[in-house]
């Protein structure tokens, strides 16, 4: 193993591990933010009620969200020296301004919330969950924008003399049509999850109490908020689709080999372009003429890409000999450059995330449905299925990151075909020169271990929280009495 | 005028550590006195909930300190945390550990649960203490740089005499520091201790700070930093005299006062370096080989200066909200869940 190999393992886990919970950590927050309001426009104790079940599950994620955050922002200076010095003048800007606009407002107003129950009034109150869920979103749209650079880099020039890239527009930058298309896609993706999370374990519950005794006063409370995550589910599903079908038609112009890859095209078809559903063969890469497809969509593929039914559609093939020519076919070792990324993970993490993502949507409308009418459900397959879909939308979420950060690769920063030229880097030249074998294995093992303890801890606080229900709690009105008891404390 | 834009990120990198080193230097103190000054778990608990509201931003600034160093100074950032990457990587290990041991410590009602996140927390506290001064020390004294900016002194340069002294010197202030803001923040038996503590740390502090001060001076300092190692002198001795009278405020402004000059020393004798290089002086790292483009610093300038003063101003409300003192009155009884739901423990 070399450091590069390491590295790339290291930064997987890490953002994998991180995005796991921070999708969450958006999406609830809103939606915590939606009760709370509910609660104050209408004093009504359930949703106080739903408000401190959520919030409660919201603080156990959030926490870990914030820890696992930190090696993110610092591993580029310890793993990715070299790819730092490059893209540091552009990519270090909206890094800084989310710490600077979206941290402080998140970390600051997040203590207020916890603890200020018994000492703000309610409106002010209210508007501190506000503050801590506008936080997120505002974090999401920073770094959004910096990955979004290195997609599709604008805004910028390389210096030959400096080696580097380097900033001329900084509003092209935070307005790059990649971040305008692929924000909403992940936002939509957080509320996805979070709608699932909220109407997965309300049906849960709903179903326990429908059935142990039909008169359980928390049936019509966990029928509100099965519906309420149902519809958050409905809405953010058909965004994922609508801003992923976009963002897939700007990925076929950005990085058409990425797209390629996803569908395992290996030669360019004659007319109209099929989707595969299905395909054998070795998409590991190093035979793509042995890729058969076994199951097709007539079209469709020309469909998604161009927005026609026989759009033309290039193949790997040929994409591989465009890039060749345009970016060089031999590295600084004189070895050929594959331009290929891996296509067994590419093409199937494509598929993946977008079947988990189409699921989670369909299962809404059931529950919808079930629920029409005042209806409350009682079937214990229901129940079952509400929890086997809480980590649907997750897994979409992680395979959609993983396809389009391996499906930019060879590259770390992807050259833009319609820009500057120069600005592209390879990885592999992105990786630490100081740094030794010994040093990024140790960090390596340290953190996987590390996350791997806490993530058994997050999982059972969660699953105990979330099997305990929402607590009766009383509202007490603020006081300045200085003798009162702390209504939170650690 | 034209604005010397490197000198000016330069600087507000140097006010962000400030905020940083101030802010969860009491929050380290805490962390690593939770036994000493909290005795049981109520007292424990006591220490612990006067930073509660306000440890996660004060966190903050170190993340801003670290993405406007990216911004501003690219090639310091990755000069210094590829070269620094066993230290770093065991600060990050304890600010991840740390994070999540405050926010689950209360969430299970059992007390080997609690003890074993108190434990946590100390030790995740103790770790950032030293190595944050090992650090700083060490980029004063200058690493091994090679011409390509590249860190090539290994693991163990980083352990010299200079270096842990300095580390002695983030410990034994935010100890002082952590002591003096119990002293502040909270009343009954917890106070008393702390005040003790207090009362015990800060002329160490003032020994160990001034020793690394002067050695820093004499080493690798410049003439007008002798003031700033006044400056920061008086505040030490500030916080000594004001904390025998039992005048914590003013303690707490001379401490906080020490920390914000002894970063001030720092840059001070870096500038214009802002890594020097042992190898070969041409090697170092400067203001300027190592800035980001002038539009760059332009527009983060407009950014810094439209955003600190809000983010200033809220999180100041956030501590006049808070600013109540804790006592043991005023913590509630444990509320949260056991580890197990009530029916299958009536059924075991």
């Amino acid at each position: 193993m070399e450091v590069l190999d390491l590295a790339r393992w290291q930064f997987g886990i890490t953002t994998v591990y991180h995005f796991i919970l921070v999708p969450l950590t958006i999406g609830l927050s809103t939606l915590v933010a939606i009760l709370q309001t509910a609660w104050v426009r209408t004093g009504k104790d359930e949703y106080l009620r739903l408000t401190k079940f959520f919030g409660k599950l919201l603080l156990i994620n959030f926490a870990l969200g914030v820890a696992t955050g930190i090696v993110q922002e610092f591993q580029f200076g310890m793993n990715w020296s070299e790819y730092s010095r490059f893209v540091g003048d552009v990519f270090g800007a909206p890094l800084a301004m989310e710490a600077l606009a979206a941290f402080f407002l998140e970390s600051t107003f997040l203590g207020l919330w916890i603890f200020g129950w018994d000492r703000l009034p309610k409106k002010v109150h209210l508007a501190t969950v506000w503050a801590f869920a506008i936080g997120s979103l505002l974090s999401a749209y920073f770094i959004i924008a910096a990955n979004s650079w290195m997609q599709h880099p604008v805004g910028a020039e390389f210096n030959e003399e400096t080696g580097r890239a380097e900033m001329n527009d900084i509003w092209a930058v935070l307005t790059n049509n990649t971040t305008l298309v692929a924000f909403p896609h992940v936002i939509a993706t957080a509320f996805l999850v979070a709608g699932t999370f909220v109407a997965g374990i309300a049906v849960w519950w709903m179903v326990k109490h429908a059935r142990a005794d039909n008169g359980h006063p928390d049936v019509p409370m966990y029928r509100t908020a099965a519906r309420f995550g149902a519809v958050v589910m409905l809405i953010s599903g058909a965004a994922v689709i609508y801003t992923g079908d976009v963002q897939a038609k700007l990925m076929f112009e950005q990085q058409p080999i990425k797209m390629a890859a996803a569908e395992g095209l290996v030669e360019t078809p004659d007319g109209p372009a099929p989707f595969s559903l299905l395909s054998i063969g070795n998409l590991a890469g190093d035979d793509p003429a042995s890729v058969q497809h076994i199951i097709e969509i007539p079209g469709l593929l020309s469909y998604m890409a161009t927005g026609s039914w026989d759009g033309e559609v290039l193949g790997l093939e040929d994409l591989q000999e465009i890039y060749a020519e345009r970016y060089g076919a031999v590295d600084e070792f004189g070895e050929l450059i594959e331009y290929r990324p891996n296509l067994l993970v590419t093409y199937w993490s494509f598929r993946l995330m977008i079947g988990l993502a189409v699921f989670s949507a369909a299962l809404s409308v059931l529950i919808l449905w079930f629920t029409r009418s005042k209806r409350v459900v009682d079937q214990p397959w229901m129940a079952k299925l509400a929890l086997v879909s809480l980590p649907m939308p997750f897994l979409a979420g992680s395979f959609g990151w993983i396809f389009t950060e391996m499906g930019r690769q060879p590259f770390v920063v992807a050259p833009n075909p319609t820009g500057s030229d120069q600005i592209m880097l390879m990885t592999m030249s992105g990786v630490s020169e100081a740094t030794s074998v010994g040093e990024v294995i140790t960090s390596l093992v340290a953190l996987t271990l590390v996350y791997a303890i806490l993530g058994v801890f997050w999982f059972r606080l969660m699953q105990r929280y979330a099997s305990e229900g929402a607590p009766h709690v009383e509202y007490e009105e603020p006081s300045e009495d200085p003798d009162r008891p702390m209504s939170f404390a650690y | 005028m034209e604005l010397d834009l490197p000198l000016v990120w330069f600087v507000i990198i140097a006010i962000l550590w400030t905020g940083y080193l101030v802010l969860e230097g009491f929050d380290f103190g805490v962390g690593m006195l939770l036994e000493k000054v909290g005795k049981g778990d109520r007292g424990r608990r006591v220490a612990l909930n006067t930073i509660g509201p306000v440890w996660d931003g004060n966190e903050v600034w170190l993340l801003t300190a670290g993405g406007a160093t990216f911004a501003a100074f690219p090639h310091w950032y990755a000069t210094l945390f590829s070269g620094f990457y066993l230290p770093l990587l065991l600060i990050l290990l304890a600010l991840i550990v740390r994070a999540v041991a405050i926010e689950y410590r209360g969430k299970i009602n059992d007390d080997t649960w609690r003890r074993r996140w108190d434990w946590v927390i100390m030790g995740s506290a103790w770790v950032p203490s030293i190595l944050w001064g090992v650090a700083f020390a060490n980029i004063v004294r200058g690493v091994p740089i090679d011409e390509t900016m590249t860190y090539t002194g290994g693991f163990f340069n980083l352990l010299n005499p200079y270096a842990l002294l300095g580390g002695a010197t983030t410990l034994t202030l935010f100890l002082s520091h952590g002591a003096i803001f119990l002293s502040l923040k909270t009343d009954g038996e917890v106070r008393e201790r702390a005040e003790a503590v207090a009362r015990t740390m800060a002329p160490i502090a003032l020994g160990v700070t001034a020793t690394f001060a002067i050695w820093t001076q004499l080493a690798y300092s410049v003439t007008w930093t002798w003031a700033v190692v006044a400056v920061a002198a008086i505040g030490l001795v500030v916080a000594v005299l004001a904390g025998r009278q039992g005048r914590f405020g003013w303690a707490f402004v001379g401490n906080a006062v020490a920390i914000a000059f002894a970063v001030v020393l720092i840059f001070g004798s870096l500038y214009p370096d802002v890594m020097p290089s042992s190898t070969d002086p041409a090697y170092s790292l400067t203001v300027d080989n190592a800035s980001s483009t002038d539009y760059t610093l332009t527009v983060m300038t407009w950014v810094a200066v439209i955003l600190t003063p809000v983010v200033l101003i809220y999180q100041s409300w956030t501590y006049w909200v808070f600013r109540r003192r804790v006592s043991s009155h005023h913590i509630p009884e444990h509320s949260s869940l056991t580890f197990l739901p009530k029916k299958s423990q009536a059924k075991q």
